[in-house]
This record gives C-alpha cells, sequence and structure tokens, in this order.
C-alpha cells in the first residue's frame, strides 16, 4: 500500500472537501437538489475512500463500530421521534405545522430534522455495511494486500 | 430537440455496455461496466431536469454499490465460471417474448412529456403551485419527500437501517483480528 503515493496525497486532499460537500448538501437540500440521502452517501463516501486506501483499521480508529451502529438508530429515531412531537404538540403524526407558532416555521424545523435524521443513518449504514464487507476481506486474506 | 439527441447517444452507451456486461466474464470489469452504466443513467437524468434522481445515481449506483460489488468481489472470485452454453433457442425465445410483452405493456402508457398524463393531473398541480405557500421551501422535490411524503420517506430510512442491521447480523459478527493458534486455526476457524 505504501507505494500508492499519488493516491495517497490525492486522497488526503479530497476527502475534506467530500466531507464539506456532504454537509453543504444536507444543509441546502431545501434550496437546491439534494437532501439527507444523498448527503449520507457522498458523507460514507469521503469515509470509503479512505478505506479504500488505508485499510478499515485506521477509519475504525476514527469512528469505531460501535459508535456507527448506535448512530445507525439515532438517524432514524430522531426521524420518528420528530413524528411523535408532532403527535404531543396536537397535530396528525409527521405533521410539522405544529412544530412552531408559524406553519411554514414548523415545516422548516421539521423538515431540517429529518432530513438529518435520513443522512445520519445513511451514513452510518453504507460505512457500516462497507467496513463489514471489507474487514470481513482483510480478515480472510491479510497476505493479498502485501502483494497489491 | 438536441436533448433528445444526447439522451439517444446516452441510451446506446448505456445498450453497448449492458450487452457486454452480459458477454464478459471477467467479473471485475463487469462491475467496472455496472459503475458506468449507473454514470450515463444519471447524466439521462441530468439531462431530463430529474437533478436530484441523478444526484442519487451517481452517488449509490455509480460510487457505493460499484465498491459494495468490489468488496464481495474480494470476498469471492473476480472470473466467472465458464458454463457451457446450453438451451440457447429456449433462452433467447423466453428474453425476446418478455421484452416483446413489456414494449407492449408500455404502448397503453402515455408518451414522454405528454401534458394530459394522469401523473400531471393528480397531486403534482398542488404540490408544484401549493408548496411554496404550505411548506415555504423552493425546492419541491423536497417539500414531497419530507413532508407530503414524509411517512414514506420514513419507511425508506427504516428500510436503510435494517438492510445495515441484517448485514450486521449475517457478516459482522467476527470482530477479533485473524491470529493463527498453536495449531495453525485461524480465530475463525476456530470459531466454527
Amino acid at each position: 500500500m505504501n507505494e500508492k503515493l499519488i493516491l495517497r496525497v490525492v486522497s488526503k486532499f479530497l476527502i475534506p472537501y467530500i466531507l464539506l460537500f456532504a454537509l453543504y448538501v444536507q444543509w441546502h437540500g431545501d434550496f437546491g437538489p439534494g437532501g439527507g440521502f444523498q448527503a449520507g452517501v457522498i458523507f460514507a463516501a469521503g469515509f470509503i475512500l479512505y478505506a479504500l486506501i488505508f485499510g478499515v483499521a485506521p477509519v475504525r480508529e476514527v469512528i469505531p463500530a460501535a459508535f456507527t451502529r448506535y448512530l445507525l438508530a439515532v438517524g432514524v429515531l430522531l426521524y420518528s421521534s420528530v413524528g411523535v412531537a408532532s403527535l404531543l404538540m396536537g397535530g396528525n403524526f409527521l405533521d410539522y405545522n405544529v412544530l412552531a407558532h408559524e406553519a411554514t416555521h414548523g415545516q422548516h424545523i421539521g423538515i431540517l430534522l429529518v432530513e438529518l435524521g435520513v443522512g445520519i443513518t445513511v451514513a452510518c449504514a453504507m460505512i457500516t455495511i462497507f467496513c463489514t464487507f471489507a474487514g470481513r476481506a482483510e480478515l480472510n486474506a491479510p497476505e493479498e494486500e502485501e502483494e497489491d | 430537440m438536441s436533448d433528445e439527441w444526447i439522451i439517444i447517444i446516452l441510451m446506446v452507451f448505456m445498450a453497448i455496455s449492458g450487452v457486454a456486461i452480459a458477454r464478459l466474464h471477467n467479473l471485475f470489469a463487469v462491475v467496472m461496466l455496472t459503475g458506468i452504466f449507473s454514470l450515463l443513467g444519471a447524466a439521462a437524468y441530468v439531462v431530463l431536469d430529474a437533478v436530484d434522481v441523478a444526484f442519487t445515481e451517481a452517488a449509490v449506483g455509480a460510487g457505493i454499490s460499484t465498491v459494495l460489488m468490489l468488496g464481495t468481489l474480494a470476498l469471492t472470485t473476480s472470473e466467472e465460471k465458464p458454463t457451457p452454453p446450453r438451451h440457447m433457442l429456449a433462452a433467447l425465445a423466453v428474453v425476446g417474448i418478455t421484452g416483446a410483452v413489456l414494449l407492449y405493456g408500455t404502448l397503453d402508457m402515455p408518451h414522454y412529456g405528454d401534458p394530459n398524463a394522469p401523473v400531471h393531473h393528480h397531486v403534482a398541480p398542488r404540490y408544484l403551485e401549493e408548496s411554496e405557500k404550505e411548506i415555504g421551501l423552493p425546492n419541491v422535490v423536497t417539500s414531497v419527500l419530507a413532508s407530503y411524503r414524509g411517512y414514506d420517506t420514513l419507511g425508506e430510512t427504516f428500510v436503510i437501517f435494517t438492510a445495515a442491521a441484517g448485514v450486521l447480523a449475517i457478516l459482522g459478527r467476527v470482530r477479533r483480528p485473524k491470529r493463527r493458534n498453536e495449531r495453525g486455526q485461524t480465530t475463525e476457524e476456530t470459531l466454527k
């Protein structure tokens, strides 16, 4: 792996921008193309690119398996809890109008939180699935890696 | 007019890569071609003004699924086992008949861009006209996905959660790094 100098340098240069772009897509999805799903996938792609070049273990040091596993549930729970919150505040399930005094303001808050939940779950799902696959590959054939 | 030509050229490229995928035996090349297929599809969506769909297709179809397929190849093998061709005529007949039935099915559907199509007369006009007032967001796609159809998106998020949980349940159990013990077995072998 040490010989892939260009890949290592270019990926290290690119990954911060990939993550920044993911955040832009996440928070700007209300106004432009994009949203939680795309942002989650792009965010995960940054980590997956790192894992492809430097291996799964360094990525797992940054985001441990337990961390992504918890956040996987946190995203779905955030989404559902927005629905429950609107129920408790007197509206229908996932009716964001009641979340604030003004209907459109409530919609803004609801959509922002819901998209954040989608983004968290998607990003963690992609990282989890990739690291599980790739971690198993490294487990099965650690000798092959040196030949690459 | 130029839009139509771009779509036709993209479609021809997609057809070529589809035929190549069917004929190739090197699975690594097949995975790369499926990625190219998805990227061409994403470009077609951009031409059709479906930027959000194109975004998803490029990120998921061309990016993540290619990487996941490569991960699968790393676990298995990158060369397809050659199987002697059998029942070729029967297979061709099945494919031909299925294709003909599918084409026959599209005859009933409204033409591309037809303003009288039912899809443009159900809830779409209300979304397009009222969402700015009701939701207050300029991107109607986000309004529909997250608010009008929030319940469906919740279901989709649960699907993704379930997919990751399923992968963890099947593959995520061995967490110890592979170490050979005194009998030369791997950790995984002793766990079996």
